[in-house]
């Protein structure tokens, strides 16, 4: 039994505090929830809604400022089914041009998404159709407008190089915190490789929302919202009439035109043809074109100047000539005779050096130079021999960008290959080879492979001499030259700057001497240097392969034309080459030009159906 | 079977009937937070909601187990269970899992528990065995020590988890020693502390001393009336405090903070001894031991917040007490929830109608705030409603505690009455903002079994002693 329990009045006490600690809660919530409406505007029906701010991206320019790709205003109806109340399908359908089923299925997908979350209702509604949705807007309460952007080509080109731009997979949302599903994301070309640039930062804005659909202001003074930040704009190297100009003589034709200019290794025009008009890959209807194009037999999605690779022919003759020079195998005067039993040639005045057989293309000449390259001497057994030939050999077209994949500022460049000394193991075994396995890649035909960008780089190279900056697409991002090392940094070749004088002079001579293969591609106001190359094609007819630079001094443009099944490189490659470089150099074509290439050129659509 | 009915006879149905009553209405609230349109079914496992029944139909497993246990069980072996629950402890301390941030959690196979939620059982429990001794006397100073201890031990132990809001249950049971004879002041001195430390950061230092001191005036002033004498108090430390400031402000003196608030007092207090002693008024000894005593305590509080707390510990004081308003950042949480509360108006959005809650606004909706969904939906009345509930079971903890014979019983039963309190205060107080963020459960609402559990031992056990009220004599 409890006896005299002196503290039992104390129950009061503690009794009390419960109730005044209580009372002050209800007297707190009767002010947050009854008397003050800060928290409870209209407190029935009230909503917030987050709205994404989504930056323009950013706009691109070629080298002269000329606008390549800027942006269109598309609007996305969203909704939130959690606030969608009964409401007029048909009405709603008509206004979208859509019919009533779709709009039970979207509704119904939104649902399983997230019925407090927004969703894409229709994606990129035009302008017109915005406009007058808007004025019914009010009928379709849990339905708003998300304002975004599409892409937008006033000189439509370059297709290939500026890429294209679509929603964000799965897969990269995951990886990605910044993206959610919905999000635009470049998929190729600079819209890609330069895409946390031109994607700016996406804002978010918090509304409140009234039961009729309309936005009643912004949600505590924004003091919770997030400004998007602007993409950047980007300057490309790319001279827009020249790529206009080369995608109009590549018309109907298979190839690529690769231009650069050869101090600064900027990439002026880069056309791949057949080509197909970027504006095909932009909003909704871009799915269906994306699957026309891809069942197209020309392969108009594939990027022939950056991935294809091709044998690089005759044109491939003066790296050997370099390297045969640069390791003391031959001199300039050392004469091969044009032994025929050796390698077919055509018929040309004898040559009695390394210019002359340049100059005439001569196989048999290159057939030595090469064996000499291969076979250098230093072991008895030619097998082994071999291996070091071949090796130093790789070495040095290596330092010419060739068989690696050069670190240029556009996604999926191709390495091109430099068959060495592993490849030829693998396919014939060790010491089972030697230099007569393997004499076709002294005139570009056995398993050396190029891509159009390199031979570029190669003329580029022959341009100065020895040495080349890594082609590269984009100058300034935003106000800022692009400053990486890689594309302000001369990558010296293996070969002694010398050597190349001979070299020049050759191909002045393709050009513009008596005998050359290149007259096609001669120019009264221009002195142009070139090399031609017909790349025997097993498939079908001759590829058709023309390098150059010009003017020879101080060159400013450096380019490759390759023309796939045309034949002879001087009959197609060399007069577009030579008409490309007077419309770089000159701004205009003269009417001469006109009447003896240019005509021609664009006359011959080889793929016109 | 006839025990049975007696049994069944002698239960105090109006708990069980408020426990049946809050654990509904928390599994239904739990429901709306987290519902989810494509598991529209309540049963539905795969969601919070399903495994809260679940949660609830193993909580009547255990009341079933508890009722067949005899009474005298829970009073035989607390200080056994005790030591057991240190022991946890300190292997949770050095074993245990993390979640989110507090090393507070066992994993036994698919199952988490967190050993503080029952350490409060076992040191509610503990405490009153200590305190139902024959002839027990709080007031004894080795009595106060122990007690001191079997609380703390615990606390400090749930500390070093990192989980602080456990370790404040703790102090809720200065309220149950209150009742066994804990003298007043002790729990006057609390408030006062916690007043002295609030308004520390609010005002400042310097504006707090002006106020320590023109409190003292005004209490001498009551109790002697005389302006004259009460006057003095004020006088000599006034001229220090003034003498100090000149001196700063003209001789570019560097004081320290420390010095600057205490310097001056000590340099005066010996007139105010004099003055007491030729006054015969004894009352100003306190006064100056009061005074004396604050301006150390606030020093203290200044340099513990910004030398000792981490800074995210730092922003929710600073938010609760509206010092800094940071809406995105520390604040985020509570004023989300408070406009979710807000916006449920005088009568609510309806069941399942909040949007704020389920928009994800509100973070931990359906654990630490829960009530967010109460007050969204419920409004001012459902909110106000279960408040009153909660208000009511206390006072029916109270009311069972006071008709006990047992002692035991009774102090355990404070122990009840004042763990609900704190949970319910600090969580609710938290959503509506008048407690700073304490990650603690709100009873019976919160989603979670190990909460729920511990709860409805808690209170069973309680219920349990009831029903052999009339057996248990000690």
């Amino acid at each position: 039994m409890q006896l005299n329990d002196q503290y039992i009045d104390r129950k009061w006490v503690v009794g009390g505090i419960f109730a005044v600690f209580i009372l002050i809660f209800i007297i707190r919530l009767f002010f947050i929830q009854v008397a003050d409406n800060k928290y409870s505007m209209s407190a029935d029906s009230n909503s917030q809604r987050h709205m994404i701010q989504y930056p323009a991206r950013g706009l691109v320019y070629d080298r002269n400022g000329i606008l390549l790709v800027h942006n269109q205003a598309a609007y996305d109806l969203m909704v939130i089914p959690r606030q969608v109340l009964p409401f007029d399908t048909l009405l709603l359908a008509e206004l979208l041009d859509i019919d009533v089923k779709l709009i039970r299925d979207r509704i119904y997908k939104a649902k399983i998404y997230s019925r407090y979350k927004p969703s894409i209702f229709l994606k990129q509604i035009s302008v017109s159709r915005y406009a007058r949705f808007q004025e019914h807007m009010f009928k379709f309460p849990g339905f708003y407008i998300q304002s975004r952007t599409l892409r937008d080509y006033p000189r439509p080109m370059a297709a290939h190089l500026l890429g294209y731009v679509g929603e964000v997979n799965d897969d990269m949302v995951k990886k990605n915190p910044y993206y959610s599903s919905g999000d635009y994301i470049g998929i190729s070309g600079i819209e890609k490789s330069y895409e946390e640039v031109l994607r700016g930062a996406k804002g978010n804005k918090i509304f409140l929302v009234d039961v009729h659909n309309r936005i009643k202001g912004e949600f505590m003074n924004g003091a919770l919202d997030k400004q998007a930040v602007q993409g950047l704009d980007l300057t490309t190297t790319l001279d827009a009439e020249l790529q206009e100009y080369g995608e109009k003589l590549m018309a109907f034709k298979s190839g690529s035109i690769v231009a650069i200019e050869p101090q600064t290794g900027e990439i002026l025009a880069l056309v791949s043809s057949p080509t197909y008009d970027p504006k095909m890959l932009v909003g909704r209807k871009r799915s269906k074109n994306y699957s026309i194009l891809q069942k197209d037999e020309l392969k108009p999605l594939f990027n022939r100047a950056l991935t294809a690779q091709y044998p690089p022919g005759s044109i491939f003759k003066i790296v050997n000539g370099l390297i045969g020079l640069q390791e003391e195998v031959i001199n300039l005067e050392t004469h091969f005779e044009c032994d025929k039993s050796l390698v077919g040639c055509h018929n040309h005045p004898p040559n009695n050096g390394i210019i002359k057989a340049i100059q005439y293309s001569c196989n048999p000449y290159f057939n030595q130079v090469y064996r000499r390259v291969v076979q250098q001497g230093t072991d008895k057994n030619r097998f082994v021999d071999s291996r070091y030939g071949v090796k130093r050999w790789v070495e040095l077209c290596q330092s010419f960008g060739l068989g690696q994949t050069l670190p240029i500022d556009v996604p999926n460049l191709s390495s091109g290959s430099i068959p060495g000394l592993k490849y030829y193991d693998k396919k014939y075994g060790k010491n089972q080879w030697a230099f007569s396995t393997i004499a076709s890649n002294a005139i570009g035909q056995g398993e050396v492979m190029i891509v159009p960008l390199q031979m570029a780089n190669l003329a580029a190279i022959f341009a100065n001499s020895g040495y080349y900056i890594v082609p590269h697409i984009v100058k300034k991002i935003g106000e800022n030259p692009t400053s990486k090392d890689e594309y302000t940094q001369r990558r010296y070749t293996g070969i002694d700057h010398k050597w190349f004088v001979p070299v020049k002079e050759a191909m002045y001579a393709v050009v513009n001497e008596a005998g050359g293969t290149a007259r096609l591609a001669r120019n009264d106001s221009i002195v142009i240097c070139g090399k031609t190359g017909t790349v025997q094609n097993p498939h079908g007819e001759d590829h058709s392969v023309f390098i150059a630079f010009a003017p020879r001094e101080n060159p400013q443009i450096a380019l490759v034309v390759y023309v796939e099944n045309t034949g002879f490189g001087g009959t197609w490659a060399a007069p577009i080459a030579s008409l490309i470089i007077e419309k770089y150099l000159h701004r205009v074509v003269s009417a001469k030009s006109v009447e003896e290439k240019e005509k021609r050129i664009i006359e011959y659509t080889p793929l016109k159906k | 079977m006839n025990r049975n009915q007696g049994i069944l006879h002698q239960i105090d149905w109006i708990t069980v009937g408020l426990y049946f009553l809050l654990v509904i209405l928390g599994w239904l609230n739990i429901y709306a937070a987290v519902f989810n349109e494509d598991h529209r079914y309540i049963f539905d496992v795969s969601q919070r909601y399903g495994m809260q029944l679940i949660w609830i139909v193993a909580a009547l497993m255990l009341i079933v187990v508890i009722f067949s246990i005899d009474s005298r069980f829970f009073s035989a072996f607390p200080y056994p269970m005790y030591l057991l629950m240190i022991l946890t402890l300190i292997f949770v301390l050095i074993f245990g899992r993390v979640v989110n941030g507090s090393k507070s959690w066992i994993e036994i196979g698919m199952f988490r528990l967190q050993p503080a939620e029952f350490a409060k059982l076992a040191t509610a429990l503990t405490l009153a065995k200590f305190a139902s001794v024959y002839n027990f006397k709080l007031n004894q100073f080795r009595n106060l020590l122990i007690v001191s201890a079997i609380i703390g031990i615990p606390a400090v132990l749930i500390l070093l988890q990192n989980d602080t809001g456990s370790t404040l249950v703790f102090a809720t049971f200065s309220l149950v020693l209150y009742r066994e004879g804990l003298p007043g002041w002790i729990l006057v001195m609390g408030v006062v502390l916690i007043l002295l430390f609030v308004l520390a950061l609010l005002l400042g230092l310097n504006a707090l001393t002006v106020i320590i001191f023109v409190s003292a005036w005004v209490y001498l002033l009551a109790h002697t009336r005389n302006l004259k004498i009460s006057g003095w108090i004020l006088l000599p430390s006034g001229i220090a405090y003034l003498g100090m400031y000149l001196a700063i402000w003209f001789l570019n003196l560097k004081l320290s903070l420390a010095v600057q608030l205490v310097a001056p007092w000590f340099l005066s207090f010996p007139i105010y001894l004099v003055m007491a002693y030729k006054n015969n008024i004894k009352r100003i000894y306190g006064v100056v031991a009061a005074i004396t005593f604050s301006l150390m305590f606030i020093f203290s509080v200044d340099y513990v917040f910004h030398n000792i707390l981490i800074k995210h510990q730092r922003d929710r004081i600073n938010n609760l007490l509206g010092i800094e308003f940071d809406p995105l950042g520390a604040g985020y949480n509570v004023n989300q929830s408070m406009i979710a509360i807000g916006s449920g108006g005088a009568v609510g959005k309806g069941f399942l109608q909040g949007t704020q809650t389920k928009y994800n606004f509100v973070p931990e909706q359906s654990t630490d705030f829960i009530f967010c969904t109460v007050g969204e939906e419920w409004g001012f009345v459902g909110s106000a409603l279960v408040l009153l509930l909660f208000l009511g079971l206390l006072f029916r903890i109270i009311f069972l505690a006071e008709r006990q014979k047992s002692k035991f019983t009774r102090i355990y039963g404070y122990g009840v009455a004042a763990i609900f309190f704190f949970h319910i205060l600090v969580n609710v107080g938290m959503t509506i903002g008048l407690a700073p963020v304490i990650g603690i459960p709100l009873p019976f609402f919160s989603y979670g079994g190990s909460s729920l559990w511990a709860f409805t031992i808690l209170l069973f056990i309680l219920v349990r002693l009831d029903v052999s009220r009339d057996q248990q004599l000690n």
